[in-house]
């Protein structure tokens, strides 16, 4: 295994699950509860250094017991490494910890995963829409029950009734 | 000019007579100036940009004067893919624009949404704004765009300037 996952695995017994490493790419999966933890570890530790977060992601598994996966890429700019942490969530109670408190850059991407998939993320302090309009309700658009083509909104102007200016 | 359905008196080492009528003057006017707005939304804008471009030169059909300001357009070229979000932009940089106007949709994603059949594409700029012309193509080449334009002219040509017309579009 990775040294890296064997540290995480040696620290974070309860919270880790298993690492995936597939060409080259080094994959750890853990448990929700303890995401927060372990992004600060791989963000403090002087040995990783994990300074800068490269992309927040997120996947819709509806036939899976535990539907959505939030994915973390991380990059150490110093050390030149790149690591991916991965995590589980049910649809009953879609939350994870927000990362901003970490790296500042988690914002938007978070934001981004709310607003297409419905994921809160928990003391993130700005969870707004944020490609879509503020008062868009039909819904979460990158589920895979979302229909393709949409609930109407596409096909709704508004702004037609307006009188022109 | 020969656009001009004329009779032409000529005498010797005089001033040439052109006889007409005003409305086809002032469409002869309109047709010759057209300035676009420009509204590049995707891929499409960069064909019309090769359109005003020294190799195509739009210029010739005096359309080539491309402004910022619908406040200043006679026509708007929506070139490129219509998010749902950009369409209450659209709208009122059209309403923006004086009248005469007139709007083409450029390209096969402003005529129809193309193959983004989604639930953010709005299936074709007609939906909210009186189209006139059409340009297919994915993207339409500068020729393709002059096409248009030249159609556009041309129905310009034909249309009453002191008479009311009756409104082709929903507003």
């Amino acid at each position: 295994m990775h040294p890296v996952a064997e540290t995480i695995q040696r620290l974070f017994p309860n919270g880790f699950e298993k690492a995936v490493e597939w060409r080259e790419d080094l994959a750890i999966i853990v448990k929700r509860g303890s995401l927060h933890e372990v992004a600060r570890f791989l963000h403090d530790e002087p040995e990783l250094e994990f300074d800068y977060i490269v992309h927040v992601s997120s996947v819709d598994w509806p036939d899976d017991e535990e539907r959505f996966e939030v994915v973390y890429e991380f990059y150490s700019i110093r050390r030149r490494q790149r690591i991916r942490l991965k995590t589980r969530i049910p649809e009953s109670d879609p939350v994870v910890d927000s990362l901003t408190d970490i790296w500042k850059g988690a914002d938007f991407m978070e934001r981004e995963v709310y607003d297409m998939m419905g994921i809160r993320f928990r003391n993130h302090g700005d969870l707004r829409r944020i490609l879509l309009p503020d008062d868009y309700n039909e819904g979460y658009p990158l589920r895979k029950d979302f229909p393709l083509q949409g609930k109407g909104w596409r096909d709704t102007f508004e702004f037609l009734n307006e009188t022109a200016r | 000019m020969g656009l001009l359905q004329i009779g032409r008196h000529e005498k010797d080492g005089e001033l040439d007579v052109i006889t007409t009528t005003v409305e086809k003057v002032v469409n002869w006017a309109r047709k010759g100036s057209l300035w676009p707005m420009t509204f590049g939304l995707a891929c499409c804008a960069i064909e019309m940009i090769a359109a005003v471009s020294s190799r195509y030169d739009m210029d010739r059909y005096g359309a080539g004067i491309f402004r910022a300001s619908p406040r200043q357009s006679d026509l708007m070229i929506v070139a490129g893919t219509v998010c749902r979000r950009m369409a209450p932009v659209i709208r009122k940089i059209y309403d923006q624009m004086p009248e005469p106007k007139y709007v083409i949709a450029m390209g096969s994603c402003a005529t129809s949404g193309n193959i983004y059949d989604s639930y953010s594409v709005v299936q074709g700029v007609d939906r909210f704004v009186p189209v006139d012309i059409y340009v297919p193509g994915c993207p339409p080449t500068p020729e393709a765009l002059f096409d248009g334009v030249l159609k556009l002219q041309e129905r310009i040509m034909q249309k009453r300037v002191f008479l009311k017309q009756p409104e082709q579009v929903k507003a």
